[in-house]
């Protein structure tokens, strides 16, 4: 295994870790989507940023993206507020936003060469490639930079509010009660989940993000009882998605993001079938037991 | 005191969703000390008067003070429990953690819990009789089981004032009594508990005081004064199944 793999990996597995990270709470709320509205909304921000500025560069585009991201998750809320159901309000935001980005795309961009697959969905083959200069030492890919700092920043803001995230996604009413801004919370995590979904577009593409915004988490949501361990348990399920979905890309000379998203898949599988709490082979194996131990306390 | 032997003063208080009116003008002073029902029909606006009280819902009208002052003044002061089937009871965490939760208003932002509040958490989890069960998630407790959870959480708050949404909907026999076993004691040791409840037959034994509300206050008061066929009959109106229990409850209490 040569530096180039490994910075694959590294890179995969700090998307993988902090998708699945900031998803698990995504999970927990019942919002699990929002990551693939985000994906599509995100259009019109680029858009809109490269009309505003004309600049094709990453920078106003990821704010662009960013600003709506956020716009996604305050409008769903805004909507659901408004008596729309939850899943409506998602599907109606981010069409509506995706639409309007393909009109004025279309309209008035449609000359210059914005080039969204490579803006927008990064590929993660090309990760060891795009180095980050500092001066003019190059000091590893730049999507391991962006990555890394995502996931810190995600780690400090959730565990230094680590309290108020869980009861604001356990019991909203209490939280209230207690006088915690739950709105502000909510908007705080919105924002993170904003900026995670980002910057793994942007590094190794959408596939890649959405999968891991659900699947770990969603995997790990199945192999424990205690919110620590499932946000432990994602990151690692994550990480273990990347490093095994390299090697079978590199295997099967296959694309690395889909092997990546797909080992994810399987591992969620085997945590469906066999986790010993809510895996469905052991419920049905302690049903059994029950039922045994019925008969045999009836003889 | 806490600067007011009037536990909870609220004047004027109105609250509506989408223009219609939930509850009207609710005007009324609450003694310290004592244990109350809030009772009426369902669409009453009982949960609503709770979620009034704290500041839950936006109010279209009146104000609330608890010991005196504002409510957001006096958070310390004041423990909810919220209907049980407001909360994702699949949440990855057990028993112990929610109760945990009850300390969270007291300690500040940023500040994790610790062993000062395990320790609480645990005192609370045994006086309602749920220490064996500390770890256990909380999606395998039964729906007693899990009320009394919430209750821990409350005492572990260790407020002055409780408002609690149906602690008793949908709780099995041992339950109900431990839990107005616990009401009872509360009071006793001068905190003033706030109850929605469904159940007429046992107002008489266990409540010293009910509020009467469908919409609009009806009564409030001690409940030998109170609690009168009359007053039951301005609250559940033509409903005459109820009033057929209310009647039932009348005579088993007299």
């Amino acid at each position: 295994m040569d530096s180039y793999d490994l910075a694959i990996i590294v890179t995969g597995a700090l998307v993988a870790g902090s998708c699945g990270f900031i998803g698990s709470f995504l999970i927990l709320r019942g919002m699990a989507l929002l990551g693939d509205a985000i994906s599509h909304s995100v259009l019109l921000g680029i858009v809109l940023a490269f009309l505003i500025t004309g600049d094709t560069s990453i920078v106003p585009m990821f704010v662009g993206a960013l600003i709506f991201g956020l716009l996604t998750a305050v409008m769903v809320q805004a909507l659901n507020r408004g008596g729309v159901e939850g899943d409506a309000a998602t599907g109606v935001t981010f069409t509506a936003f995706f639409a309007l980005g393909v009109v004025l795309l279309t309209a008035f961009a449609g000359r210059v060469h914005l080039d969204l697959d490579h803006v927008l969905y990064g590929e993660i083959a090309y990760v060891p490639w795009d180095l980050l200069y500092l001066g003019d030492v190059a000091i590893g890919p730049k999507a391991l930079w962006t990555m890394g700092i995502v996931f810190l920043i995600d780690l400090l803001v959730v565990g230094a509010f680590s309290k108020e995230f869980k009861i604001c996604s356990f019991d909203p009413g209490m939280a209230a009660s207690l006088g915690i801004n739950v709105a502000l919370f909510h908007y705080l995590m919105t924002a993170l989940v904003s900026l995670t979904t980002v910057a793994a577009f942007e590094s190794v593409g959408a596939i890649l993000a959405v999968a891991m915004l659900i699947v770990p988490g969603a995997t790990a949501y199945l192999l424990t009882d205690s919110l620590g361990r499932m946000l432990g348990l994602s990151v690692a399920v994550g990480s273990l998605s990347a490093a095994g979905g390299y090697l079978l890309a590199t295997w099967l000379d296959s694309s690395i993001s889909g092997a990546m998203a797909a080992t994810a898949g399987a591992l969620f599988l085997l945590a469906f079938l066999f986790s010993p709490t809510h895996g469905v082979i052991s419920r049905a194996l302690a049903r059994r037991r029950v039922g045994h131990r019925g008969e045999s306390m009836l003889q | 005191m806490h600067g007011s032997e009037i536990a909870i003063e609220v004047h004027d208080l109105s609250v509506a969703y989408h223009k219609r009116p939930v509850i009207w003008g609710i005007d009324f002073e609450l003694p310290s000390g004592h244990l109350v029902a809030v009772v009426g029909p369902n669409g009453a606006g009982k949960s609503t008067l709770l979620k009034g009280i704290l500041g839950l819902v936006p109010p279209t009208s009146g104000w609330v003070k608890i010991h005196g002052q504002p409510y957001h003044k006096q958070r310390r002061l004041v423990g909810y429990v919220p209907q049980r089937e407001s909360v994702d009871w699949d949440f990855p965490t057990n028993a112990l953690d929610v109760v945990m939760m009850g300390r969270y208003g007291h300690l500040g932002l940023l500040r994790r819990p610790g062993k000062k509040e395990r320790a609480i958490a645990w005192e609370c989890l045994e006086r309602v009789g749920m220490a064996d069960f500390a770890h256990r998630q909380i999606s395998q407790l039964s729906g007693g089981q899990q009320q009394r959870v919430f209750l821990a959480r409350a005492l572990a708050q260790d407020a002055q004032v409780y408002l609690m949404d149906e602690p008793l909907a949908g709780v099995d026999a041992a339950t109900e009594a431990a839990i107005l076993q616990l009401l009872s004691d509360l009071r006793r040791e001068g905190k003033t508990v706030v109850v929605v409840h469904h159940d007429l037959q046992t107002v008489a034994d266990y409540f010293d005081w009910v509020l009467l509300l469908n919409m609009r206050l009806v009564a409030i008061g001690p409940t030998q004064e109170v609690f009168t066929a009359e007053n039951l009959q301005k609250t559940y109106g033509g409903r005459l199944t109820l009033l057929a229990d209310a009647a039932h409850a009348l005579s088993l209490s007299r």
